[in-house]
Formats: structure tokens, sequence, C-alpha cells
């Protein structure tokens, strides 16, 4: 005798979730909250004045144009900086860089402190030892200091910038998907893959990394905002790209100076740093809200199925 | 039975209750009443909403939902007419109400004497009469107060002290309602036996009228005066406790009712397919009407009344009582005596021999000198409580759990305690099911992807074409329809994630197949399902089977031999009727005791 193939249950015909893309639901799901939608359109307008700003520059960012430290005026609307360059033209032109070095230097991060956080999670034993300690000893620096011992190591070139950056994010990564992957690897499903005598790193990018979606993109999130506040960082104590080339963490160290006849040279770079990274903070916030509300939402379907009800949860 | 007659101290009427916002409505129309003495048992399977209209019976709605419509009254006061403040005041002292899982309603920080006079304080009661009330109520729930448990933080109790404590607390005050909710789910046989003793006793020698929430027909059986049967939010049937389960008029009782285990009834379990239907996605006419075997046109079209039965003061909402063509066969009768016979004996080795094994977490040894085997083409069960050991010794077997001594031999051949030192045609001939399939499942992976992943690891098959033969073979082995392979987990039922993990063991066809508590977290109907889906698949793939349960009236209807296990060691062991008819160790006989049984009452209504 065969029994019925069941009827398939109404959640499944009617309630289809994006699970191919879920980042991008998760995405455009904290993009519709009012505080994912702030921080999205405080770091799309630096993004877009980053971007384009390049094209709409009145004069090269690095034409001596006027006299130095010129208060804004109609030709110079933000005035000149310390040798006598166009503030406006150099805010245009010195952001791109530094968005694409700080991306770079995320996924660095990124990618290094997840391979390494999931390898201790699922590995344990003496790996997992030697990884959280080397962990430790590298958080034992503050993580600006431990990048500027790498750049003094490294050179200030601009990718080495971006390795060194990146590297310094790693063991901070590494700490949080640990214990996220540790709370994965104890799950069944994970164990019911692994009696099937797959090899480890099948395991670890298979079932245990999907699952890790959420703290991978608040960490993303976090690390991007560090990445650029390091950088402006470095930049500003002069280990940062090299002048002449326009950034905002170098214009402000170089027009220190001239605060008092154009305050405009320091205080508009710091603004759009500052929108930034407020912006990119908050839109992580929306993130992780949104994202840890579709978990708790599926943990709780998974307690109430036992004997509770998955059909009383209102949806 | 008498129909009671005693004025009632519960009574609702009309009740609705439905989503803030979308409006669905989660129960529907519901009136019921409870006498004092009463017990009324409210049946129904997860997501038929009786866990709302439990909490809707104390005058509360869950965060979400609100009362649509209809009234509870308690001893002539309407509850969703009060104030919050009056409200409280009779929650506790009045009404009271035990929730599920005892940890979530004792605070974890505070003593059980603290605990229990902070309920008394509230209303009034201080001093020595509180201490009276305090050592008077913890007697009456059997917890001895001499013994310092009212020192004790909730924690050190065990689960079925923690459940006592939690209806000490709801009788305390000498409300004259208490609803309990499922409160002795997740307890073993003997702590709810204990457990239900003290329910009924309390309710009896208090006049409290009392509602009994539960999946478990059996206990309500076994424990109430009137049953109302709830299902997609509606009562579906509503009785005499004898009339209904004896004469099950609605074809959704009757379903539940065959899906029933039962120590001394074996053959097969006749489970019902799907899930109750959603709130908001219910159909226009009978709730019940996509999953009724009896199912005829005029259910779809118009939701049908509560009419009198053929028997007194016996309500059901079905066509076929309106148009007197309810067959009212007893179901409990319906189940044939014949014991499932095992394959004859032969000589062959056993498939899995476990031989002195010892196991150990750490410094603690779990396992005391196991012996089995399991016979090609047989089905053992291992029955213990929990903390028996009998999960540890089934993740032995799979290699999952490592630390042992002994030997474990397939085939012949000892096994290493780790998997990663197993051969590939031994992973792939022992194959485990999980307890949980919310857990056992990988929520990123569809159905067709997890199935195929143990034929790529263990066959070496190629990724990525899930249309393999193979995967649509097994899946409709395990009665899922292929159209389920595109589909994720969360977008599942119990019963069938339950399946697509039993479909993913026999894509790459096991000889050995062990199967860990797989029905435990599911409903009895989808429990039936699955068990007779392991029963026929265990005869047609000629599987040799090691079922873990906790519930012995399980066994009767899958397993050929039975070991019981106590205490990290096995006390009994043998055919199932040898152990079930003539069990030899106490412990086995006090397991069969207390198994929740039908009284005689209502198995003899079946034959009338």
């Amino acid at each position: 005798m065969t029994a019925p193939a069941p009827a398939p249950s109404p959640e499944a015909t009617t309630a289809p979730r994006v699970r191919r893309r879920e980042w991008l639901h998760i995405l455009t799901g904290a993009a519709r909250t009012p505080r994912g939608m702030a921080g999205s359109g405080l770091v799309l307008l630096v993004v877009l004045l980053a971007v384009t700003g390049p094209f709409f520059a009145a004069y090269s960012p690095l034409q001596f144009v006027t006299t130095p430290g010129a208060p804004p005026s109609s030709k110079f609307p933000l005035g000149s900086d310390i040798l006598g360059r166009d503030v406006l033209s150099r805010v245009l032109d010195g952001g791109w860089q530094l968005l694409l070095m700080a991306t770079a230097a995320m996924l660095i991060g990124i990618v290094l402190g997840t391979a390494a956080g999931i390898a201790a999670a699922q590995l344990r034993g003496w790996r997992d030892g030697v990884i959280m300690r080397t962990v430790d000893v590298i958080l034992a620096f503050p993580q600006l200091v431990f990048a500027l011992l790498l750049v003094s190591i490294l050179g200030p070139t601009r990718w080495l910038l971006v390795v060194a950056v990146g590297l310094s994010h790693a063991p901070q990564v590494a700490r949080v998907i640990r214990a996220a992957a540790l709370d994965v690897s104890e799950r069944d499903f994970v164990k019911a893959v692994e009696i099937t005598g797959v090899r480890q790193s099948k395991v670890m990018s298979g079932e245990i990394l999907p699952n890790l979606l959420t703290p991978l993109m608040v960490e993303a999130g976090l690390r991007l905002t560090y990445s650029i506040v390091i950088m402006t960082g470095l930049s500003f104590i002069g280990f940062g790209l090299q002048p002449p080339a326009p950034n905002w963490g170098y214009m402000i160290n170089e027009n220190r100076i001239i605060l008092t006849t154009n305050p405009w040279a320091v205080v508009a770079p710091a603004i759009l740093i500052a929108v930034l990274a407020v912006g990119l903070n908050t839109f992580t916030d929306a993130i992780a809200r949104v994202a840890l509300g579709i978990e708790r939402a599926e943990k709780l379907i998974a307690e109430a199925s036992g004997t509770g009800s998955v059909a009383e949860i209102p949806a | 039975m008498t129909v009671t007659t005693a004025p009632a101290r519960l009574v609702v009427e009309g009740l609705t209750v439905a989503a803030v916002g979308s409006g669905a409505t989660i129960i529907e129309d519901v009136s019921v009443r409870v006498a004092a003495g009463e017990v009324l048992g409210v049946v129904g399977e997860s997501g038929s909403g009786k866990t709302t209209l439990g909490l809707a019976m104390v005058g509360h709605a869950r965060r979400g939902l609100e009362i649509a419509a209809g009234s509870v009254c308690l001893d002539g006061t309407d509850l969703f007419s009060l104030s919050p403040a009056e409200l409280r005041k009779l929650r506790g002292a009045a009404m009271a109400y035990v929730p599920q899982d005892p940890s979530s309603a004792i605070n974890p920080s505070l003593r059980v004497g603290g605990q229990l006079k902070e309920i008394l304080a509230a209303h009034g009661r201080q001093g020595a009469e509180a201490d009276a009330r305090l050592q008077e109520v913890l007697a009456e729930v059997g917890l001895d107060s001499r013994h310092g448990i009212l020192s004790v933080y909730p924690h050190q109790l065990s689960g079925g002290q923690q459940q006592r404590v939690a209806i000490a607390m709801a009788f305390a005050c000498r409300p004259g309602l208490i609803v309990l909710d499922e409160p002795t789910t997740g307890l073993d046989v003997t702590t709810q036996r204990t457990v239900l003793e003290t329910v009924a006793r309390m309710c009896a020698s208090y006049g409290v009228a009392a509602v009994y929430v539960s999946h478990d027909v059996v206990v309500v059986g076994e424990l109430s005066n009137r049953v109302a049967v709830v299902y997609s939010g509606r009562v579906v049937e509503t009785g005499a406790t004898a009339d209904v389960f004896g004469a099950p008029a609605h074809p959704y009782t009757q379903g539940l009712l065959r899906a029933v285990p039962s120590p001394e009834r074996s053959g097969r379990l006749v489970g019902m397919e799907g899930v109750p239907p959603r709130p908001g996605q219910r159909p226009p006419g009978c709730g019940f009407a996509p999953r009724c075997p009896l199912v005829i046109e005029r259910c779809t079209v118009a939701m049908p009344e509560l009419v009198p039965t053929d028997r007194t003061g016996q309500l059901a909402r079905c066509v076929l009582v309106e148009t007197g063509q309810a067959h009212t066969r007893g179901a409990l009768a319906s189940a044939s005596g014949q014991d499932l016979a095992g394959p004859a004996e032969s000589g062959a080795a056993p498939v899995l021999q476990v031989t002195g094994l010892d196991a150990f977490y750490g410094q603690r040894q779990v396992l005391f000198g196991i012996h089995l085997a399991v016979p090609q083409e047989t089905c053992v069960a291992i029955v213990g409580e929990s903390g028996s050991g009998k999960t540890t010794l089934a993740r032995c077997i799979a290699g999952l759990h490592t630390s042992w001594t002994g030997e474990v031999r397939y085939g012949g051949r000892p096994l290493t305690p780790g998997i990663r030192r197993r051969p590939k045609d031994v992973l792939r001939g022992i194959q485990y099911v999980f307890q949980n399939p919310y857990a056992s499942l990988n929520p990123r992976r569809t159905v067709g992807g997890l199935v195929a992943q143990p034929v790529e690891n263990l066959a070496g098959r190629r990724h990525g074409r899930h249309d393999d033969k193979k995967i649509l073979d097994a899946l409709r082995s395990a009665a899922l329809s292929v159209e389920v392979v595109n589909r994720y987990p969360d977008q599942l039922s119990g019963g069938e994630r339950q399946r697509v993990a039993i479909a993913r063991t026999l894509a790459v066809s096991p000889t050995l197949l062990v199967c860990d508590e797989v029905t435990s977290s599911l409903d009895v109907s989808v429990q039936a399902a699955v068990v007779e889906l392991l029963r026929r698949l265990q005869r047609q793939h000629g599987l040799a089977m090691v079922f873990i349960t906790h519930n012995i009236a399980l066994i009767r209807s899958i397993a050929q031999q039975v070991v019981v296990m106590h205490d990290g060691q096995i006390v009994e062991s043998g055919t199932v009727a040898d152990v079930l008819d003539h069990p030899r160790a106490d412990y086995t006989r006090q397991l069969l005791d207390d198994v929740p049984k039908f009284s005689a009452a209502i198995t003899g209504a079946s034959d009338a």
C-alpha cells in the first residue's frame, strides 16, 4: 500500500520566501524602515557626491588657482586651501578613492576573518586554540596602532594601505564569526552532513557559511565604517594617500593651520566623513534589526512547531 | 457518564479572536461552558487555535491578537468588560493559568517559597495565614515542604517538580477557574501520571472549573469529563468524553483517535496527512474538508452548523451529522489485534552487533555494558525515559558520539568511534534520522539539495542536477510529492520535514536506519503517518532499524524486538510481544502502567 502524497501545506503555496537572494531581501527590508531610510539616504548622498564629483569639479584639484587660505567667494564657493587650490574641487575629487579603498579593506577583513572564525569554530581543539590566541594577541593592539604598525612596515603605497587596514579588521571579524559559527556548527543539520563523511572544508562552506548571513552583513557594514574612519585617520597623520592627490583625511590635516581664515577647508571634508560614518552605522543597525527580526520569527516558528502553534503567530 | 447539570462557572459565548490589522480569525464563534468540579478537555493539533482559546478563557489575548466578538463570563462577570486592573485582581485569585513550559512560568531567580508567597501576598494573604496555605498547597501537589523545597531555586528541581510548583502556584488562592495548557508535554510518562493525578484530585476536591488544553487525546480522555475538539479555530465536536471518544461523530475526531498508538493494541496506525489551514487562509466550507477522507461537495461550500448527534449532549460540526449519515463506528474498535510479525528467524549474522559498550561524557559514564544485536530486516525499538542513555547509544552507533569503549560491529566489521575513519560504505550503510526535523534540515537548502547531499557525498554523484531520478524516487518512497523538490524546509510542515529527512537517508539505499525519537516533535496524527511510513519502508527495502523512543505505546506499531533502557543500562530485551505482554523487569511494568490509557468507559462505549 502506498500512502497518498501529502497535500502541500498551505504556507508552502502561499508564502514563497526569497531565499536565493536573501541578502537582497534583508537589504531592501532594511531600506524600508525609517532607520534604514535615514541611513541609506546619508550614505547615498556622500557616495553620489564622491563618485560623480570629479566630473563636476570646476578646477583641477591640483591646480593653484588663488591665494592660499582665501575665504569663500562667488568663484570659489568653499574658498581655497593652504596652497591656494579650490577646496570645492578637492572635496569633490577626494572621496572616490577613499570609498574604493575602504570597501576593498573591508572585503579583505571579512574574507580573512570569516575563514578564520569558521575554521576555529568547526575544527575545535588545538586549531581553534592557535587561531583564537593569534587573534587575541593582535586584538591587544588598538586597531589604529596595529594598522599603523603594518603601514610603517609595508610602506604607504595605496594597495599596501588597503591590505594593512584589511588585516587589522580580520581578528575582530574572526571573533564575531566564530561565536556565531559555534552556534551553527552544533545544529543537527551540520551533524547530518558530517555523518556522510564529507570534507570539513565542504561542511564549512556549504552548511555553516550560508547560515551566517546575518552576522556577516552586520559585520560588513561595521567594518566599512571602521575602514573609512581608520583610513582617514591614517591620512590625517600622514600615513595614508600621499599628497598632492586630494583626500578628505589629509585635507583636514594640511588645512588645520588656516582654520581661522578659511574653516571650510577643514569643515567640509570632516562633515562628509562624519555623515558617511553615521549613515553607514545607522543603516547597519537597520540591517541588524531586520535580519534579527526574520531570524527571531524563524526561531519562533521552530519553537512553536513542537506543540505550540505556528498558525497563531499573527502574520 | 452523567451530563453535568450544575450551573456553569465559565461560559464562553460566540468567542472570536482575530489578528489585529489583517483581521484573520484565529478562533471563531466558540461557545463552551464549564461547571464547577468539571474538567473540560480542549483537544486539537498544532495550529488549531487551542492555546489562543485557553488564554482567552482567562481574559488574555496575545500580542497582535484581539477579541473580535463574543464574551467570556466567569461566575457571571464578563472578563472582557473589566479594566486591566480589575482583571489583574481576578488573575491568580479567581482564575489561574498553567502554561506548557513550567520553567517559563516560574521566576528562575526566586526561591520556590518566595515565588508562592508572592502570589499569596498579591491577593492579600500574609503572615501565618500565608504560611499555612503554603504548606497545604505544597502537600496537595505532592511536594514535601520539610525537605527544604521552599528554599531551593527552580533550576534545582526536576521538570516534574517544576510543573507541580506551577500547579501549586495556580491553586494557591483557590481559584474558581483554572486553565492548563499542555502541562505534561515534555514530561516522561511516570511524571506525567503523578501530575495528572494531582490535577484531577485538586479539581475534584475544590470544585474548580478546569480547562485542560492538549493535543494528547488519551490524556484528555483520561482526565476530562467533557471535551471540545477544536479544529481550524472552531469547535468541531463536543460532548461527554465517553461519547465523543467512544462514538466520535466528526471525521476529524475519528482521525485523531485512529492515530493514537497503544501498548495493548497493535497494528497499523492511521495518520492524517496535511496540516490545519492557517488563519486567514481557511477554506470557505468546513475547515477539515481538504484533509477529510469522507469529503463531499457540500463540505466545501458552507461551514456546517454544530448540530446534535444521536447521543445526548454531543454536538458535531459535520455535514454527515446534519444529514444523519455519520458513521459513529468506534474508532478504537477498528484497530486490528494482530502483532506485526517479524521476519522468520534465520541464522544469518546480525547487521549490527554491540558488545560491552560503555560510553562517557567527560568523566561521567552514561552507558554501562550495552549488548545489542539488530538482525537483518528487523526493527529493534529502544525504549526509555529521558536520561536513560538511549540517544547516546544511537549516536555511538552512528559515530556522532566518540567517547566509548567496547565493540560495535556492522556487517561483521568492527567500527571506529568517530566518523572520520569509517569507510564510505559503512557511512552509506548506517543512516541516521534526527529527532527534530526543524533542526536537522539546513534552512538554506532546497529539499532537492538536501536529499542530493548524501548521494553526492557517498555515491560520488556530481553537483547540481537535483532532478535526478534517485532523488525523486527517494522523495516518492517517503510519500512526498515531487513538487517539494524546489521548496525550502520552512515552507514545509513538521511531518513533511521529517519525511524529507527520511528521504535523504533512503536516497543512498542504507541497510541500517537509526531513528532517534523521530516523532517526538510531531503531532499525534502526523506521528502515526510517519511511523506507518517507516514501517512500510522497513518492509519494502528490507531495512534493519533501530527505533529510539520514549513512548512505549508506539513500539507495537513498528518494532519486532524491544530493548528497555534505564539509567544507561538495559533492563529488559526480547520480542515485542514477550516484553509487552509479560514484562519481567519492574521498570518495564511501571512504564507500561504509566502510559495513559482510555478508560474502560470509553472503550466500552465504542461497542455500543
